[in-house]
Protein backbone atom coordinates (compact mmCIF):
# COMPACT_ATOMS: atom_id res chain seq x y z
CA UNK A 1 0.00 0.00 0.00
CA UNK A 2 1.63 3.57 -1.22
CA UNK A 3 1.41 6.09 1.77
CA UNK A 4 2.08 9.54 1.11
CA UNK A 5 2.09 12.45 3.54
CA UNK A 6 -0.58 15.43 2.41
CA UNK A 7 1.96 18.61 2.46
CA UNK A 8 -1.07 20.57 3.42
CA UNK A 9 -3.36 18.71 6.45
CA UNK A 10 -0.25 16.88 7.29
CA UNK A 11 -1.87 13.70 7.42
CA UNK A 12 -0.34 10.18 5.87
CA UNK A 13 -2.82 9.28 3.59
CA UNK A 14 -2.62 5.62 1.76
CA UNK A 15 -2.95 5.31 -1.90
CA UNK A 16 -7.25 4.77 -1.60
CA UNK A 17 -7.61 8.45 -0.04
CA UNK A 18 -5.56 9.74 -3.02
CA UNK A 19 -5.90 10.16 -6.51
CA UNK A 20 -2.63 10.07 -9.12
CA UNK A 21 -2.39 12.46 -11.97
CA UNK A 22 0.78 11.12 -13.69
CA UNK A 23 4.03 13.27 -14.22
CA UNK A 24 4.62 16.63 -12.62
CA UNK A 25 6.30 19.84 -13.57
CA UNK A 26 5.75 19.74 -17.36
CA UNK A 27 6.08 23.20 -18.61
CA UNK A 28 3.11 24.70 -20.42
CA UNK A 29 2.38 24.72 -24.14
CA UNK A 30 0.56 27.49 -25.25
CA UNK A 31 -1.20 28.21 -28.35
CA UNK A 32 1.51 29.65 -30.22
CA UNK A 33 3.82 26.77 -29.09
CA UNK A 34 5.20 24.79 -32.23
CA UNK A 35 4.13 21.41 -33.34
CA UNK A 36 6.55 19.21 -31.85
CA UNK A 37 6.33 20.84 -28.25
CA UNK A 38 2.77 20.69 -27.99
CA UNK A 39 2.93 16.91 -28.90
CA UNK A 40 5.29 16.91 -26.58
CA UNK A 41 3.58 18.63 -23.67
CA UNK A 42 0.08 16.49 -24.31
CA UNK A 43 1.54 13.14 -24.71
CA UNK A 44 5.34 12.30 -24.49
CA UNK A 45 6.21 11.17 -21.22
CA UNK A 46 9.01 10.30 -19.13
CA UNK A 47 7.84 6.90 -17.60
CA UNK A 48 11.02 6.45 -15.93
CA UNK A 49 12.60 3.23 -14.25
CA UNK A 50 13.47 5.23 -11.16
CA UNK A 51 12.89 8.60 -9.58
CA UNK A 52 9.54 10.14 -10.68
CA UNK A 53 8.05 13.51 -9.83
CA UNK A 54 4.35 13.20 -9.83
CA UNK A 55 1.01 14.74 -8.83
CA UNK A 56 -1.24 13.56 -6.40
CA UNK A 57 -4.87 15.06 -5.05
CA UNK A 58 -6.15 14.41 -1.57
CA UNK A 59 -9.03 13.25 -2.95
CA UNK A 60 -10.43 11.88 -0.13
CA UNK A 61 -9.39 14.44 2.35
CA UNK A 62 -8.77 18.06 2.08
CA UNK A 63 -9.15 18.09 -1.75
CA UNK A 64 -6.25 19.65 -2.89
CA UNK A 65 -3.20 19.07 -5.41
CA UNK A 66 0.48 18.02 -3.93
CA UNK A 67 3.80 16.94 -5.41
CA UNK A 68 5.90 13.41 -4.59
CA UNK A 69 8.83 12.27 -5.69
CA UNK A 70 8.84 8.46 -5.61
CA UNK A 71 10.76 5.72 -7.01
CA UNK A 72 8.77 3.63 -9.51
CA UNK A 73 11.02 0.34 -8.91
CA UNK A 74 11.28 0.27 -5.29
CA UNK A 75 7.72 2.46 -4.48
CA UNK A 76 10.28 4.40 -2.11
CA UNK A 77 8.70 7.94 -1.01
CA UNK A 78 11.45 10.62 -0.95
CA UNK A 79 9.54 13.37 -0.42
CA UNK A 80 6.24 15.20 -0.92
CA UNK A 81 5.46 18.67 -1.15
CA UNK A 82 3.02 22.01 -2.23
CA UNK A 83 2.46 22.61 -5.68
CA UNK A 84 2.86 26.05 -5.75
CA UNK A 85 6.48 26.23 -7.57
CA UNK A 86 7.35 25.29 -11.10
CA UNK A 87 10.12 22.73 -9.67
CA UNK A 88 11.10 20.56 -6.89
CA UNK A 89 12.42 21.93 -3.55
CA UNK A 90 16.56 21.81 -3.60
CA UNK A 91 16.42 19.52 -0.54
CA UNK A 92 14.62 17.24 -1.90
CA UNK A 93 16.77 17.07 -5.34
CA UNK A 94 19.83 16.71 -2.79
CA UNK A 95 18.68 13.77 -0.63
CA UNK A 96 17.73 12.26 -3.76
CA UNK A 97 20.98 11.98 -5.23
CA UNK A 98 22.27 11.20 -2.01
CA UNK A 99 19.72 8.29 -2.16
CA UNK A 100 20.61 7.32 -6.01
CA UNK A 101 23.86 8.15 -7.37
CA UNK A 102 23.24 7.36 -10.67
CA UNK A 103 20.40 9.75 -11.08
CA UNK A 104 20.30 11.73 -13.98
CA UNK A 105 18.18 14.54 -12.31
CA UNK A 106 14.50 15.26 -12.79
CA UNK A 107 15.52 17.74 -16.23
CA UNK A 108 16.19 14.47 -18.02
CA UNK B 1 12.75 -29.94 -36.24
CA UNK B 2 10.98 -33.57 -35.72
CA UNK B 3 7.56 -32.89 -36.02
CA UNK B 4 5.28 -33.33 -32.90
CA UNK B 5 2.24 -36.45 -33.69
CA UNK B 6 1.17 -39.13 -32.21
CA UNK B 7 3.11 -41.45 -34.06
CA UNK B 8 6.16 -39.30 -32.32
CA UNK B 9 4.48 -40.15 -28.76
CA UNK B 10 3.89 -43.64 -29.72
CA UNK B 11 7.82 -43.80 -30.83
CA UNK B 12 9.50 -42.31 -28.12
CA UNK B 13 7.08 -44.15 -26.00
CA UNK B 14 8.72 -47.36 -27.27
CA UNK B 15 12.00 -45.81 -26.64
CA UNK B 16 11.88 -44.81 -22.77
CA UNK B 17 11.39 -40.82 -24.17
CA UNK B 18 15.26 -40.60 -25.33
CA UNK B 19 14.53 -39.18 -28.79
CA UNK B 20 12.80 -35.83 -27.83
CA UNK B 21 14.89 -32.99 -29.00
CA UNK B 22 15.16 -29.52 -26.90
CA UNK B 23 12.59 -27.01 -28.51
CA UNK B 24 14.34 -24.57 -29.43
CA UNK B 25 18.47 -24.14 -29.88
CA UNK B 26 20.46 -22.07 -27.61
CA UNK B 27 22.90 -19.90 -29.64
CA UNK B 28 26.26 -17.84 -29.62
CA UNK B 29 25.10 -14.41 -31.03
CA UNK B 30 26.57 -13.61 -34.57
CA UNK B 31 27.90 -10.71 -35.51
CA UNK B 32 25.20 -9.31 -37.55
CA UNK B 33 22.03 -9.56 -38.25
CA UNK B 34 19.13 -8.77 -41.23
CA UNK B 35 16.43 -7.93 -38.33
CA UNK B 36 17.16 -7.75 -33.95
CA UNK B 37 14.16 -7.70 -32.59
CA UNK B 38 13.94 -7.12 -28.26
CA UNK B 39 11.98 -8.83 -26.55
CA UNK B 40 11.52 -12.25 -27.00
CA UNK B 41 7.62 -12.48 -25.31
CA UNK B 42 4.45 -13.41 -27.40
CA UNK B 43 4.98 -10.31 -29.85
CA UNK B 44 8.53 -9.94 -29.94
CA UNK B 45 8.61 -13.58 -31.38
CA UNK B 46 5.61 -13.75 -33.56
CA UNK B 47 6.87 -10.97 -35.39
CA UNK B 48 10.07 -12.68 -35.67
CA UNK B 49 7.64 -15.50 -37.02
CA UNK B 50 5.72 -14.67 -39.57
CA UNK B 51 8.93 -11.94 -40.57
CA UNK B 52 10.26 -15.64 -42.08
CA UNK B 53 6.54 -17.14 -42.53
CA UNK B 54 5.31 -14.76 -44.74
CA UNK B 55 8.64 -12.41 -45.61
CA UNK B 56 10.77 -15.07 -46.14
CA UNK B 57 13.37 -12.97 -43.70
CA UNK B 58 15.53 -15.35 -41.39
CA UNK B 59 18.52 -13.86 -40.60
CA UNK B 60 16.60 -12.70 -37.68
CA UNK B 61 17.85 -12.28 -33.89
CA UNK B 62 15.37 -12.22 -30.74
CA UNK B 63 16.92 -10.66 -28.06
CA UNK B 64 15.90 -11.10 -24.21
CA UNK B 65 16.74 -9.68 -21.18
CA UNK B 66 14.93 -12.30 -19.21
CA UNK B 67 13.94 -15.61 -20.36
CA UNK B 68 11.21 -15.97 -23.17
CA UNK B 69 7.73 -15.51 -22.47
CA UNK B 70 8.66 -14.47 -18.82
CA UNK B 71 7.18 -11.23 -18.81
CA UNK B 72 3.21 -10.33 -19.48
CA UNK B 73 2.85 -13.58 -22.09
CA UNK B 74 3.52 -15.62 -18.65
CA UNK B 75 1.31 -13.28 -17.09
CA UNK B 76 -1.84 -12.55 -18.16
CA UNK B 77 -5.12 -14.22 -17.60
CA UNK B 78 -5.03 -15.65 -21.67
CA UNK B 79 -8.11 -14.38 -22.66
CA UNK B 80 -8.93 -14.22 -26.58
CA UNK B 81 -11.70 -11.69 -27.83
CA UNK B 82 -12.06 -9.75 -30.38
CA UNK B 83 -15.66 -7.50 -29.93
CA UNK B 84 -13.53 -3.66 -29.89
CA UNK B 85 -16.31 -1.15 -31.07
CA UNK B 86 -13.24 0.85 -33.31
CA UNK B 87 -12.95 -0.66 -37.24
CA UNK B 88 -9.03 -1.03 -36.62
CA UNK B 89 -9.00 -2.67 -33.26
CA UNK B 90 -11.86 -4.73 -34.37
CA UNK B 91 -9.73 -5.97 -37.89
CA UNK B 92 -6.38 -6.46 -35.44
CA UNK B 93 -8.26 -8.60 -32.80
CA UNK B 94 -10.44 -10.42 -35.26
CA UNK B 95 -7.18 -11.14 -37.27
CA UNK B 96 -5.24 -12.54 -34.18
CA UNK B 97 -8.67 -14.40 -33.25
CA UNK B 98 -8.70 -16.42 -36.80
CA UNK B 99 -5.04 -17.03 -36.44
CA UNK B 100 -5.19 -18.68 -32.75
CA UNK B 101 -8.14 -21.03 -34.28
CA UNK B 102 -5.59 -22.57 -36.74
CA UNK B 103 -2.34 -22.10 -34.89
CA UNK B 104 -1.64 -25.19 -32.95
CA UNK B 105 -1.78 -26.73 -36.43
CA UNK B 106 0.07 -23.49 -37.91
CA UNK B 107 3.13 -24.23 -35.62
CA UNK B 108 2.98 -28.21 -34.99
CA UNK B 109 2.37 -26.89 -31.31
CA UNK B 110 -0.18 -27.43 -28.75
CA UNK B 111 -1.08 -24.15 -27.60
CA UNK B 112 -4.65 -24.96 -26.54
CA UNK B 113 -6.76 -22.89 -27.61
CA UNK B 114 -10.38 -23.39 -26.45
CA UNK B 115 -13.42 -21.13 -28.01
CA UNK B 116 -15.43 -21.68 -24.76
CA UNK B 117 -16.90 -18.23 -25.55
CA UNK B 118 -16.53 -14.75 -23.63
CA UNK B 119 -19.12 -12.49 -22.21
CA UNK B 120 -18.87 -9.46 -20.92
CA UNK B 121 -21.57 -8.47 -17.90
CA UNK B 122 -23.79 -5.50 -18.21
CA UNK B 123 -24.29 -4.16 -14.86
CA UNK B 124 -25.72 -0.66 -15.19
CA UNK B 125 -28.13 0.52 -17.62
CA UNK B 126 -25.11 2.73 -19.43
CA UNK B 127 -23.19 -0.54 -19.99
CA UNK B 128 -26.12 -2.02 -21.62
CA UNK B 129 -26.38 1.07 -24.27
CA UNK B 130 -22.79 0.53 -24.43
CA UNK B 131 -22.26 -3.09 -25.19
CA UNK B 132 -25.78 -3.39 -27.92
CA UNK B 133 -23.79 -0.45 -29.74
CA UNK B 134 -20.71 -2.77 -29.61
CA UNK B 135 -23.06 -5.69 -30.75
CA UNK B 136 -24.21 -3.23 -34.14
CA UNK B 137 -20.55 -2.23 -34.68
CA UNK B 138 -19.45 -5.49 -34.23
CA UNK B 139 -22.07 -6.55 -37.08
CA UNK B 140 -20.84 -4.20 -39.62
CA UNK B 141 -17.26 -5.34 -38.73
CA UNK B 142 -17.75 -8.89 -39.52
CA UNK B 143 -17.25 -10.21 -35.95
CA UNK B 144 -19.97 -12.82 -33.83
CA UNK B 145 -20.81 -11.51 -31.10
CA UNK B 146 -25.46 -11.01 -29.41
CA UNK B 147 -26.26 -9.08 -26.71
CA UNK B 148 -27.97 -11.97 -24.50
CA UNK B 149 -30.09 -11.88 -22.09
CA UNK B 150 -29.86 -12.46 -18.28
CA UNK B 151 -32.34 -15.88 -18.29
CA UNK B 152 -29.13 -16.77 -21.31
CA UNK B 153 -26.69 -15.55 -19.12
CA UNK B 154 -27.77 -18.10 -16.44
CA UNK B 155 -28.08 -21.06 -18.66
CA UNK B 156 -24.52 -20.27 -19.93
CA UNK B 157 -23.22 -20.07 -16.45
CA UNK B 158 -25.06 -21.38 -13.97
CA UNK B 159 -22.86 -20.18 -10.80
CA UNK B 160 -23.90 -16.55 -11.68
CA UNK B 161 -25.96 -14.42 -9.52
CA UNK B 162 -28.10 -12.34 -11.54
CA UNK B 163 -29.89 -10.02 -8.98
CA UNK B 164 -27.16 -9.07 -6.72
CA UNK B 165 -27.86 -5.44 -4.73
CA UNK B 166 -24.99 -3.84 -6.08
CA UNK B 167 -24.22 -5.31 -8.98
CA UNK B 168 -27.57 -6.95 -10.87
CA UNK B 169 -26.89 -8.18 -14.37
CA UNK B 170 -28.69 -6.85 -16.94
CA UNK B 171 -27.31 -8.86 -19.72
CA UNK B 172 -23.84 -9.17 -21.51
CA UNK B 173 -22.14 -9.12 -24.62
CA UNK B 174 -21.66 -12.97 -26.09
CA UNK B 175 -18.68 -13.83 -28.23
CA UNK B 176 -19.08 -17.04 -28.56
CA UNK B 177 -15.59 -17.75 -30.83
CA UNK B 178 -13.94 -15.57 -28.24
CA UNK B 179 -11.56 -18.14 -25.59
CA UNK B 180 -8.73 -19.07 -23.60
CA UNK B 181 -5.48 -20.57 -24.86
CA UNK B 182 -2.26 -21.98 -22.91
CA UNK B 183 -0.29 -18.81 -22.71
CA UNK B 184 3.47 -20.29 -22.25
CA UNK B 185 2.80 -22.51 -24.88
CA UNK B 186 1.80 -19.71 -27.15
CA UNK B 187 5.70 -18.03 -26.49
CA UNK B 188 6.79 -21.58 -26.67
CA UNK B 189 5.18 -22.70 -29.70
CA UNK B 190 6.57 -19.28 -31.76
CA UNK B 191 10.29 -19.92 -30.28
CA UNK B 192 10.61 -23.29 -31.72
CA UNK B 193 9.11 -22.31 -34.70
CA UNK B 194 11.74 -19.37 -35.04
CA UNK B 195 14.59 -21.42 -33.79
CA UNK B 196 13.62 -24.09 -36.67
CA UNK B 197 13.67 -21.14 -39.28
CA UNK B 198 17.09 -20.83 -37.78
CA UNK B 199 16.38 -17.59 -35.85
CA UNK B 200 18.52 -16.92 -32.90
CA UNK B 201 16.94 -16.47 -29.86
CA UNK B 202 19.44 -14.99 -27.21
CA UNK B 203 17.96 -15.23 -23.77
CA UNK B 204 19.63 -13.74 -20.79
CA UNK B 205 20.96 -11.24 -22.59
CA UNK B 206 20.17 -7.27 -22.37
CA UNK B 207 20.05 -4.42 -24.62
CA UNK B 208 22.40 -1.30 -23.21
CA UNK B 209 22.39 1.26 -26.00
CA UNK B 210 21.07 1.29 -29.66
CA UNK B 211 23.63 2.71 -31.83
CA UNK B 212 22.64 4.88 -35.05
CA UNK B 213 24.84 7.03 -37.70
CA UNK B 214 22.84 9.47 -39.82
CA UNK B 215 19.44 8.95 -38.25
CA UNK B 216 19.47 5.06 -39.12
CA UNK B 217 19.91 2.30 -36.80
CA UNK B 218 23.25 0.53 -37.00
CA UNK B 219 23.19 -1.87 -34.34
CA UNK B 220 22.57 -2.44 -30.63
CA UNK B 221 25.22 -2.86 -27.49
CA UNK B 222 23.95 -5.74 -25.09
CA UNK B 223 25.28 -7.43 -22.66
CA UNK B 224 26.82 -10.05 -24.86
CA UNK B 225 28.66 -7.76 -27.17
CA UNK B 226 27.66 -5.34 -30.11
CA UNK B 227 25.39 -6.93 -32.95
CA UNK B 228 25.16 -5.19 -36.14
CA UNK B 229 21.81 -5.19 -37.64
CA UNK B 230 19.47 -3.59 -40.56
CA UNK B 231 15.99 -2.83 -38.98
CA UNK B 232 15.49 -3.34 -35.49
CA UNK B 233 12.01 -4.03 -33.66
CA UNK B 234 11.14 -2.83 -30.09
CA UNK B 235 8.44 -4.81 -28.62
CA UNK B 236 9.27 -4.68 -24.97
CA UNK B 237 5.57 -3.92 -23.38
CA UNK B 238 5.74 -2.18 -19.80
CA UNK B 239 9.82 -1.54 -20.59
CA UNK B 240 9.53 0.47 -24.22
CA UNK B 241 10.04 3.92 -22.47
CA UNK B 242 13.36 2.87 -21.91
CA UNK B 243 14.34 1.09 -25.27
CA UNK B 244 13.18 4.72 -26.86
CA UNK B 245 15.14 6.41 -24.52
CA UNK B 246 18.06 5.03 -25.75
CA UNK B 247 16.99 5.36 -29.33
CA UNK B 248 16.27 8.73 -28.23
CA UNK B 249 13.02 9.36 -28.44
CA UNK B 250 9.60 9.37 -26.18
CA UNK B 251 6.24 8.13 -26.52
CA UNK B 252 3.03 8.60 -24.97
CA UNK B 253 3.43 5.71 -22.66
CA UNK B 254 3.00 5.04 -19.06
CA UNK B 255 3.68 1.98 -17.23
CA UNK B 256 1.20 0.90 -14.60
CA UNK B 257 1.42 -2.66 -12.96
CA UNK B 258 -1.52 -4.76 -13.61
CA UNK B 259 -2.40 -7.64 -11.52
CA UNK B 260 -3.91 -11.38 -11.11
CA UNK B 261 -4.46 -14.05 -9.05
CA UNK B 262 -5.82 -17.63 -9.39
CA UNK B 263 -7.45 -19.64 -7.19
CA UNK B 264 -6.81 -23.70 -5.94
CA UNK B 265 -8.21 -25.90 -8.30
CA UNK B 266 -11.62 -26.92 -8.07
CA UNK B 267 -14.14 -29.54 -10.26
CA UNK B 268 -15.49 -28.22 -13.47
CA UNK B 269 -18.04 -25.11 -12.72
CA UNK B 270 -17.99 -22.35 -15.58
CA UNK B 271 -17.13 -23.36 -19.45
CA UNK B 272 -17.17 -19.94 -20.28
CA UNK B 273 -14.93 -16.63 -19.74
CA UNK B 274 -16.46 -14.22 -17.62
CA UNK B 275 -15.63 -10.40 -17.60
CA UNK B 276 -17.36 -7.58 -15.50
CA UNK B 277 -15.89 -4.30 -16.34
CA UNK B 278 -18.01 -2.53 -13.90
CA UNK B 279 -16.70 -3.94 -11.04
CA UNK B 280 -13.56 -4.49 -13.18
CA UNK B 281 -12.86 -8.33 -12.80
CA UNK B 282 -12.41 -10.59 -14.72
CA UNK B 283 -12.68 -14.82 -14.12
CA UNK B 284 -12.59 -18.37 -16.29
CA UNK B 285 -11.53 -21.72 -14.96
CA UNK B 286 -8.44 -23.16 -16.00
CA UNK B 287 -7.78 -26.70 -17.77
CA UNK B 288 -6.38 -27.56 -14.09
CA UNK B 289 -9.55 -26.40 -12.67
CA UNK B 290 -8.26 -22.99 -11.13
CA UNK B 291 -10.15 -19.45 -11.26
CA UNK B 292 -7.75 -17.31 -12.81
CA UNK B 293 -9.08 -13.96 -11.72
CA UNK B 294 -7.64 -10.45 -13.70
CA UNK B 295 -7.59 -7.48 -10.79
CA UNK B 296 -7.37 -4.19 -11.20
CA UNK B 297 -4.48 -2.03 -12.51
CA UNK B 298 -2.27 0.51 -10.12
CA UNK B 299 -3.62 4.23 -10.45
CA UNK B 300 0.30 5.34 -10.64
CA UNK B 301 3.42 4.55 -12.75
CA UNK B 302 5.55 1.76 -11.23
CA UNK B 303 7.67 -1.08 -12.50
CA UNK B 304 7.34 -3.20 -9.42
CA UNK B 305 5.60 -6.13 -10.88
CA UNK B 306 3.41 -6.66 -8.04
CA UNK B 307 0.24 -4.13 -7.81
CA UNK B 308 -1.30 -2.92 -4.82
CA UNK B 309 -3.13 -4.70 -2.55
CA UNK B 310 -6.62 -2.91 -2.62
CA UNK B 311 -7.13 -3.64 -6.05
CA UNK B 312 -7.51 -7.50 -4.91
CA UNK B 313 -9.76 -6.87 -2.35
CA UNK B 314 -12.28 -4.92 -4.59
CA UNK B 315 -12.10 -7.64 -7.36
CA UNK B 316 -12.72 -9.93 -4.59
CA UNK B 317 -15.54 -8.35 -3.17
CA UNK B 318 -17.36 -7.96 -6.52
CA UNK B 319 -16.79 -11.11 -7.77
CA UNK B 320 -17.82 -13.38 -3.97
CA UNK B 321 -21.59 -10.67 -4.71
CA UNK B 322 -21.73 -12.19 -8.16
CA UNK B 323 -20.43 -15.88 -7.77
CA UNK B 324 -21.25 -16.55 -4.28
CA UNK B 325 -19.70 -19.78 -5.04
CA UNK B 326 -16.03 -18.69 -5.06
CA UNK B 327 -16.55 -17.59 -1.55
CA UNK B 328 -14.69 -19.65 0.44
CA UNK B 329 -11.96 -21.05 -2.69
CA UNK B 330 -8.34 -20.23 -1.30
CA UNK B 331 -5.99 -18.18 -3.61
CA UNK B 332 -2.68 -19.63 -4.10
CA UNK B 333 -0.36 -17.49 -6.42
CA UNK B 334 -1.17 -13.39 -6.89
CA UNK B 335 0.76 -11.14 -9.17
CA UNK B 336 1.40 -8.39 -11.29
CA UNK B 337 2.93 -7.67 -14.66
CA UNK B 338 4.25 -4.25 -16.41
CA UNK B 339 1.58 -2.95 -18.70
CA UNK B 340 1.96 -0.02 -21.29
CA UNK B 341 -0.61 2.09 -21.09
CA UNK B 342 -1.64 4.94 -24.23
CA UNK B 343 -3.85 7.33 -23.55
CA UNK B 344 -6.49 5.97 -26.09
CA UNK B 345 -5.91 2.80 -25.17
CA UNK B 346 -4.84 1.31 -28.11
CA UNK B 347 -1.79 0.29 -29.18
CA UNK B 348 1.09 1.73 -31.05
CA UNK B 349 2.51 -0.22 -33.97
CA UNK B 350 4.73 2.07 -35.79
CA UNK B 351 7.32 3.66 -37.30
CA UNK B 352 9.72 6.17 -35.27
CA UNK B 353 11.69 8.90 -35.55
CA UNK B 354 14.84 6.38 -35.90
CA UNK B 355 15.16 5.27 -39.71
CA UNK B 356 14.88 1.42 -39.77
CA UNK B 357 13.59 1.14 -35.84
CA UNK B 358 10.40 -0.14 -35.82
CA UNK B 359 8.36 -0.73 -32.61
CA UNK B 360 5.18 -2.61 -31.22
CA UNK B 361 3.82 -1.44 -27.64
CA UNK B 362 1.29 -0.03 -25.95
CA UNK B 363 -1.19 -2.83 -25.69
CA UNK B 364 -1.78 -1.62 -22.21
CA UNK B 365 -3.85 -4.54 -20.40
CA UNK B 366 -4.89 -6.15 -23.96
CA UNK B 367 -1.83 -7.72 -25.10
CA UNK B 368 -2.09 -11.74 -24.82
CA UNK B 369 -5.40 -11.80 -27.30
CA UNK B 370 -3.90 -9.99 -30.38
CA UNK B 371 -0.62 -11.58 -29.98
CA UNK B 372 -0.43 -13.70 -33.57
CA UNK B 373 -2.32 -10.37 -35.31
CA UNK B 374 0.21 -7.93 -33.63
CA UNK B 375 3.14 -10.29 -34.61
CA UNK B 376 1.44 -10.55 -38.35
CA UNK B 377 1.21 -6.20 -38.80
CA UNK B 378 4.51 -5.59 -37.09
CA UNK B 379 6.49 -8.17 -39.45
CA UNK B 380 4.62 -6.55 -42.61
CA UNK B 381 5.97 -3.36 -41.59
CA UNK B 382 9.61 -4.13 -40.69
CA UNK B 383 9.62 -6.55 -44.01
CA UNK B 384 7.90 -3.38 -46.40
CA UNK B 385 9.29 -0.14 -44.28
CA UNK B 386 5.46 0.98 -44.32
CA UNK B 387 2.57 -0.22 -42.06
CA UNK B 388 0.33 -2.62 -43.85
CA UNK B 389 -3.71 -1.96 -43.96
CA UNK B 390 -3.40 -3.68 -40.45
CA UNK B 391 -1.20 -1.01 -38.75
CA UNK B 392 -2.20 1.80 -40.69
CA UNK B 393 -4.22 3.26 -38.06
CA UNK B 394 -2.30 2.24 -34.96
CA UNK B 395 1.02 5.01 -36.34
CA UNK B 396 2.35 7.43 -33.41
CA UNK B 397 1.76 10.28 -35.41
CA UNK B 398 -2.32 9.88 -34.46
CA UNK B 399 -1.41 11.69 -31.24
CA UNK B 400 0.03 14.36 -33.05
CA UNK B 401 -2.98 14.44 -35.25
CA UNK B 402 -5.71 13.83 -32.74
CA UNK B 403 -6.64 10.67 -34.77
CA UNK B 404 -6.99 8.55 -31.61
CA UNK B 405 -8.48 5.08 -32.00
CA UNK B 406 -10.52 5.60 -28.15
CA UNK B 407 -10.98 2.40 -26.75
CA UNK B 408 -10.74 3.65 -23.07
CA UNK B 409 -14.73 4.91 -23.91
CA UNK B 410 -15.35 1.35 -25.61
CA UNK B 411 -13.54 -1.17 -23.75
CA UNK B 412 -14.70 0.30 -20.17
CA UNK B 413 -11.68 -0.17 -17.86
CA UNK B 414 -10.63 -4.40 -18.25
CA UNK B 415 -9.50 -4.52 -21.80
Amino acid sequence: MLILTCPYCGINADETDLHGDGEAHIPRQGAGAAEDDFEAYLFHKKNPRGVHFERWRHVFGCGKWFHAARDTMTLEVFGTYKAQTFEPPKALINKIKKKRLDWEGYMK
Amino acid sequence: MKRYSAFAIAREALRFHTGWERAWRTPEAKKHYDVVIVGAGGHGLATAYYLGKNHGITNVAIIEKGWLGGGNTGRNTTIIRSNYLQDESAAIYEKARSLYETLSQDLNYNIMFSPRGVMMLAQTEHEIRGYKRTEHANRLQGIETRFISPAAVKKLLPIIELSGPRFPVLGALWQPRGGTARHDAVAWGYARACSDMGMDILQKTEVTAIQQKAGQVTGVETTRGTITTGKLGIVVAGHSGQLADMAGFRLPIESVALQALVSEPIKPCMDVVVMANTVHGYMSQSDKGEMVIGGGADGFNNYTQRGSFHHIEETVRALIETFPIVSRLKMLRQWGGIVDMTGDRSPIISKTPLGNTFINCGWGTGGFKSIPGSGWAMAEMMAKGEPGELAAGFGLDRFREGRFIDESVAAGVAH
